[in-house]
């Protein structure tokens, strides 16, 4: 919608969703942890947000999505909208051109904007802390997990591991980007 | 029959047009910059006159008067573009069958435009002539009760001309479908017998 529409106040949406990026982690937390609480914005939603997984999941993706924001927006702007007014005229209704036309031609840059996001969201760690907690088996992301066993000595062993788990996660997704991306460029000129 | 009444304004000029077609083929005659694309793209839905009416075969499909715009999907209108459009993503076969509603007539129309060898080939290896035979056969296989063709002839070498040419006047005999084509040639406009429209 950033891509496609002008609309009124695009340019404040646009700031708020960037606003993550700039501000201190701790901070976003800290906002998300107020906007969550019982007298915030989303203080109905809080009971089942505050201090659980799904927290944890809603802070990774605020902080993920000015990341993904930008290489998104470049795949839609890159896909010629020629091709969509063809589709029409071929008697595709506006979703079908979306789904069949606009998407797959705008694959390279889900899968960069895809890619972003999982990095920012595997690594977010100031925000979780501050706003839903550091609580085993419900909000305890990876990095929090590895802060967590390097404070107490003797768990080198047990970091390690959630290490070697990190490195391999962050591998997999790398080389599976890279396989989607190049099927997409495959066909293309 | 085709009645076309349109008006809009192009950057700093007005295009106007009126003209009422029952021939087979009905050809937009004038120099480049004159908006004989604009006119196609208006008949095909994909931008708006200012004012006027497009009517096919008795069907409204731009009347402002009466409320009624035909978005393009719904107006059954074939179109042919200059830069062919085909997509990128998407093989020979699965282009031809974007708009049609079934694959009964895909074998027959791809033998017909001599592209059957070419179904299973991605779009960038086709040499324009290829190309455009399979924007034509796409077009064809939606079944549109209209054809616009923009500058058919245009950029082929004069074997390749020829040969879209025979293929427009067997469109023409054997089709039944009507053909709105777009030149700047006023040779071919003889050759295929086609009703001139000046712009």
């Amino acid at each position: 919608m950033l891509a496609r529409r002008d609309f009124f106040g695009k340019a404040v949406v646009e700031a708020l969703v960037t606003l993550p990026l700039v501000l201190p982690p701790v901070v976003v937390g800290y906002l998300l942890l107020l906007a969550f609480s019982p007298a915030g914005v989303f203080g109905a939603l809080g009971a089942g947000v505050l201090f659980r997984w799904t927290g944890a999941a809603v802070a990774a993706g605020v902080m993920a999505l000015p990341l993904m924001t930008g290489p998104l927006r470049l795949g839609l702007e890159a896909v010629d909208p020629r091709l969509e007014g063809a589709a029409r005229t071929l008697g595709a209704s506006r979703a079908r051109v979306f789904r069949t036309v606009t998407l797959p031609l705008a694959l390279p840059g889900l899968v960069t904007a895809a890619v972003l996001g999982f990095a920012r969201a595997l690594g977010e760690f100031g925000a979780t802390q501050t706003f839903v907690s550091n609580i085993p088996g419900e909000t305890q992301t990876l990095p929090l997990a590895i802060h967590a066993l390097l404070q107490v000595p003797g768990q080198d062993a047990a970091a390690g591991r959630l290490t070697l788990i990190s490195v391999f996660i962050a591998f997999a997704a790398l080389l599976g980007a890279g396989v989607v991306q190049r099927r997409a460029a495959a066909h293309r000129k | 029959m085709i009645n076309v009444d349109i008006r809009k304004r192009l950057g700093d000029f007005d295009l106007a047009l009126a003209f009422d077609s029952d021939a087979k083929v009905t050809a937009l005659f004038g120099p480049s910059g004159a908006g004989k694309t604009s006119v196609l793209d208006m008949i095909a839905g994909l931008s708006r006159p200012d004012a006027g009416r497009i009517v096919v075969d008795g069907a409204p499909l731009f009347d402002p008067a009466a409320g009624i715009d035909v978005p393009p999907d719904h107006r059954r209108v074939g179109y042919v573009f200059q830069d062919k459009r085909l997509f990128p993503h998407l093989r020979v076969r699965a282009n031809l069958l974007y708009g049609a509603p079934d694959d009964a007539g895909l074998a027959e129309t791809a033998r017909d435009l001599g592209i059957a060898h070419l179904l299973d080939r991605w779009p960038r290896h086709l040499s324009g002539g290829e190309a455009q035979r399979v924007a034509i056969g796409r077009a064809l296989l939606m079944r549109p009760r209209l054809l616009l063709l923009d500058e058919p002839l245009a950029h082929l070498d004069r074997a390749r001309r020829a040969e879209v040419l025979r293929l427009i006047e067997r469109l023409r005999d054997t089709g039944g479908v009507p053909l709105v084509y777009v030149t700047h040639d006023a040779n071919d406009i003889e050759r295929l017998g086609a009703m001139r429209v000046d712009l």
